[in-house]
C-alpha cells in the first residue's frame, strides 16, 4: 500500500500534467500563430522570386545579398546598398525623434492627470483616449487640413494679415512629426499615466521638506519611480513608428521613402518577394537588438538609482 | 415548441431558401475600387436575375496576388492589358472565347484584336484611358504637353508638381522624355533616365495618387495624372487642362476576365457580353469616367464626356500614343532599382 505521501505526490503529478494538456492546446495554437508566419517569411527570404510576383522554390542568398550589397546596375560593381541604408536610417530616425517628441510632450501631461483630484482623473483619462475611437487614417487627414495651404492654420493667419502667402508646411518633415507625434501621443501617456498615478506624492512632499529643487525633485524621486511607465511608453510608441506607412505618406507626400514603402514595393510593382521578405526579417532584428540594449541599459541605471 | 410550430418553421425556412434560390444565381467581380457602376450592375441583376457581389482591390499586383493563391471565389476580375498575358500564361482565366459573343460586332476595330490578347479569346474591353500631365493655367500658361512639366520643371511650377507613384508609368515617361523606346534595356537611355529623374525630384512637392482633391484645393498645381482623373479635375475647375505629351504617352485599357475557378461560368459570359453593348458601355463610362472601346456608345455618353478631350484623344495628339507593355522580369528589375535611387 502507497503511504499518504506517495499517494499526495501522486495527485500532484497528475495534477500538473492536467493543468498541462489543459492547456496545450492555447499554447499550440499560440505558438503556430506567432512563428508560423514569421518561419514562411523566413523561408521565402531564401528563395528565387518568381518572375510576376510570388517566389520558385529554389534556394538562393541573393535577397539577403542584396538587402546589404547592391550591384550598380550601369558599371555592374558591387558596394554597399546606400539606398537601402539611407532608408533604414531614414525610419529610425524617425521613430527616434517621434519618441522624445511624445515623451516631451506626455511627460507633463500624465503628470498634469496624474495629479488632479481622483474623480476628474477618469475624466482625463477618458479624453485622452477619445482619439483612438477615430481610424488612424482619419486622424491623419484631419491634421492635414490643418496644415495645408488652404488649412485652418494658414487660413487664420493670412485673415490676420500675419503672413502674405500661405506657409508650405503640408510635405515637409515637420509635417511628418506633426502628425507623428499626434498619432503617437497617447501611447506614452497612458503607460507613464499608470506609473505616475501609483507615485506616492507624499514622497515628493518629503523631498521638498528636505530642501530638493523642483528640478531635484523630478530627477531623483518622480522620474526613477515612473521609469517604468517612460520605458513601456518608448516602447509602444517607438516600434509602430518604425513601421509607420501612412502617416509619412499621407503628411510626407510620398516622396521620400519609409522602411515600409521599400518593403510593400517589393511585394507590389517591384515584384521581389524574397527582398521583402529578407527586409522585414532585417527590421526585426534591428527592433529586437534596439529593445535588448535599450532595457538592459536602463534596468543597469536603475540599479543605480536604488 | 410543440412539433407542429416546429414544422411550420422548418416549412417556413425551406420555403425562404428556395425562394432565395429563385434568382438565377450569382456572379462575384473582382474589379478595381469606385470603377464599377451600380447602375450599370442593377440593370444586369434585373435582366438575368442574378446576384452581383462586387469586390474591390487597389492594384494589378495585389490581384494577380490574390487569385493565384486560389480559393477566392470571384467569377470576374479586370486586369490590365500589361497584366492580361501573365493571367493567360498562368492559367488563371479561361478561354470564354468572347470574339464570337453576339455584342462582340461593336467592338471598335482597334481594340478587337489587340496584341495582349490576340483574337479575344479571353478578354472584353471594360475601359481605356491615357496617363498625361494636368497643369493648373491659373499658374502656368505656357506648352505643356510635354513631359518637361514634370522632368524639366518651369519654373512657375517648381514645388508645385505632384508625380503619380506608379513605378512603370514614371520610367515610361522618362524613357519617352530622354527619347528612348519603352521596356528598353539600353544602358545608356536607362542612364539618362535615372539622372533626369533624380535631377527632377527636387522641384516635385509629393508622390502621391490622391489628385483629384489635391489639384482641387491647390496643392499641386500640375501632377502626372490618368485622364478620367483629370477630367473630374477640371469639372471642378475648368483652369485645370489635360495635355498628351508630345514625346509619347501611354495607352492603357482594362479587361474583363473570366476566372479558370469560376463557378458563375455562364453569368460570367453573359456580364462579357452585356458590357459589350453600347448602352451598358457608356454607362461605364459614365460612371468611371474613361472611355470605352465599344462603337456606338458615344450616342449615351453623358454630355460632359461625348467631346471631352480627355475622352476623346485630340486627332493631332493621336500619333504619340503608344500602349504600354508588361516588361520583361530582368528589366523591371532594373527599374525597381532605379525606382528605389529615387526615392531613397
Amino acid at each position: 500500500m502507497a503511504s499518504a505521501e506517495e499517494v499526495a505526490k501522486e495527485a500532484e503529478r497528475r495534477d500538473i500534467r492536467d493543468r498541462w494538456l489543459l492547456s496545450a492546446p492555447a499554447l499550440l495554437v499560440i505558438f503556430f500563430a506567432a512563428t508560423g508566419p514569421l518561419l514562411i517569411v523566413l523561408v521565402y527570404s531564401f528563395l528565387t522570386p518568381g518572375p510576376y510576383g510570388d517566389v520558385k522554390w529554389h534556394f538562393s542568398p541573393e535577397a539577403w545579398i542584396s538587402v546589404f550589397m547592391e550591384r550598380d546596375i550601369f558599371d555592374d560593381t558591387l558596394s554597399l546598398a546606400a539606398a537601402h541604408v539611407t532608408i533604414f536610417w531614414r525610419s529610425i530616425k524617425l521613430a527616434i525623434i517621434t519618441t522624445i517628441a511624445t515623451l516631451v510632450l506626455g511627460f507633463p501631461t500624465a503628470y498634469f492627470m496624474a495629479t488632479r483630484s481622483e474623480k476628474t482623473r477618469d475624466l482625463w483619462l477618458f479624453l485622452i483616449t477619445i482619439p483612438f475611437w477615430t481610424n488612424l487614417l482619419i486622424r491623419t487627414f484631419a491634421v492635414l487640413q490643418i496644415i495645408r495651404n488652404e488649412g485652418l492654420i494658414n487660413t487664420v493667419l493670412l485673415k490676420l494679415g500675419i503672413i502674405s502667402a500661405p506657409i508650405q508646411i503640408l510635405f515637409t518633415d515637420t509635417a511628418i512629426l506633426v502628425g507623428m507625434a499626434y498619432v503617437y501621443l497617447p501611447l506614452m501617456v497612458l503607460p507613464i499615466y499608470a506609473s505616475m498615478e501609483k507615485l506616492d506624492f507624499r514622497l515628493v512632499e518629503a523631498g521638498y521638506d528636505l530642501y530638493a529643487t523642483r528640478f531635484q525633485v523630478l530627477r531623483r524621486i518622480i522620474f526613477p519611480l515612473v521609469k517604468p511607465g517612460v520605458i513601456a511608453g518608448s516602447i509602444l510608441v517607438f516600434i509602430p513608428a518604425l513601421g509607420a506607412y501612412v502617416t509619412p505618406s499621407v503628411l510626407g507626400g510620398g516622396k521620400n521613402m519609409m522602411l515600409s514603402n521599400l518593403i510593400e514595393l517589393q511585394f507590389g510593382q517591384g515584384r521581389n518577394w524574397p527582398l521583402g521578405s529578407a527586409l522585414s526579417i532585417a527590421v526585426m532584428v534591428i527592433v529586437m537588438v534596439a529593445l535588448l540594449a535599450y532595457v538592459r541599459n536602463a534596468g543597469r541605471s536603475e540599479v543605480r538609482h536604488g | 415548441m410543440n412539433w407542429k410550430t416546429t414544422a411550420t418553421a422548418i416549412g417556413l425556412a425551406l420555403l425562404a431558401s428556395t425562394s432565395l434560390a429563385r434568382a438565377d444565381g450569382e456572379l462575384n467581380i473582382y474589379n478595381w475600387g469606385n470603377y464599377t457602376s451600380p447602375d450599370v450592375i442593377k440593370k444586369f441583376e434585373q435582366k438575368y436575375n442574378v446576384k452581383v457581389t462586387i469586390t474591390d482591390y487597389d492594384s494589378n499586383d495585389t490581384a494577380l496576388a490574390k487569385v493565384r493563391q486560389g480559393g477566392t471565389g470571384f467569377d470576374i476580375a479586370v486586369p490590365s492589358q500589361t497584366y492580361v498575358p501573365i493571367w493567360i500564361q498562368e492559367g488563371l482565366v479561361q478561354e470564354t472565347d468572347p470574339g464570337k459573343m453576339e455584342n462582340f460586332k461593336n467592338v471598335a476595330p482597334e481594340w478587337a484584336n489587340p496584341e495582349f490578347d490576340p483574337g479575344r479569346k479571353y478578354s472584353v474591353p471594360w475601359a481605356l484611358g491615357t496617363v498625361g500631365v494636368v497643369v493648373n493655367t491659373d499658374t502656368y500658361k505656357g506648352p505643356a504637353d510635354t513631359w518637361g512639366i514634370i522632368f524639366n520643371t518651369p519654373d512657375e511650377l517648381k514645388g508645385k508638381v505632384n508625380v503619380v507613384p506608379e513605378m512603370n508609368d514614371v520610367i515610361f515617361a522618362a524613357i519617352k522624355y530622354v527619347g528612348g523606346q519603352q521596356c528598353t534595356t539600353d544602358k545608356e537611355v536607362l542612364k539618362k533616365v535615372r539622372d533626369t529623374l533624380v535631377a527632377a525630384k527636387p522641384n516635385w512637392i509629393a508622390m502621391e495618387y490622391n489628385t483629384i482633391e489635391k489639384m482641387g484645393a491647390g496643392d499641386f498645381k500640375a501632377t502626372s495624372d490618368w485622364n478620367g482623373s483629370a477630367l473630374r479635375q477640371r469639372l471642378a475647375n475648368p483652369a485645370i487642362h489635360y495635355n498628351y505629351p508630345k514625346e509619347g504617352f501611354g495607352l492603357w485599357s482594362d479587361n474583363v476576365v473570366v476566372l479558370k475557378e469560376a463557378k458563375n461560368v455562364e453569368n460570367a459570359k453573359l456580364f462579357q457580353n452585356f458590357i459589350m453593348d453600347p448602352e451598358n458601355a457608356a454607362g461605364l463610362s459614365a460612371f468611371h469616367r474613361y472611355a470605352n472601346a465599344i462603337t456606338g456608345s458615344d450616342k449615351y455618353m453623358p454630355a460632359d464626356m461625348k467631346d471631352a478631350p480627355e475622352v476623346v484623344i485630340p486627332e493631332a495628339d493621336k500619333p504619340h500614343a503608344e500602349l504600354q507593355l508588361m516588361c520583361p522580369p530582368d528589366v523591371q528589375e532594373l527599374y525597381t532599382k532605379i525606382w528605389t535611387e529615387l526615392q531613397k
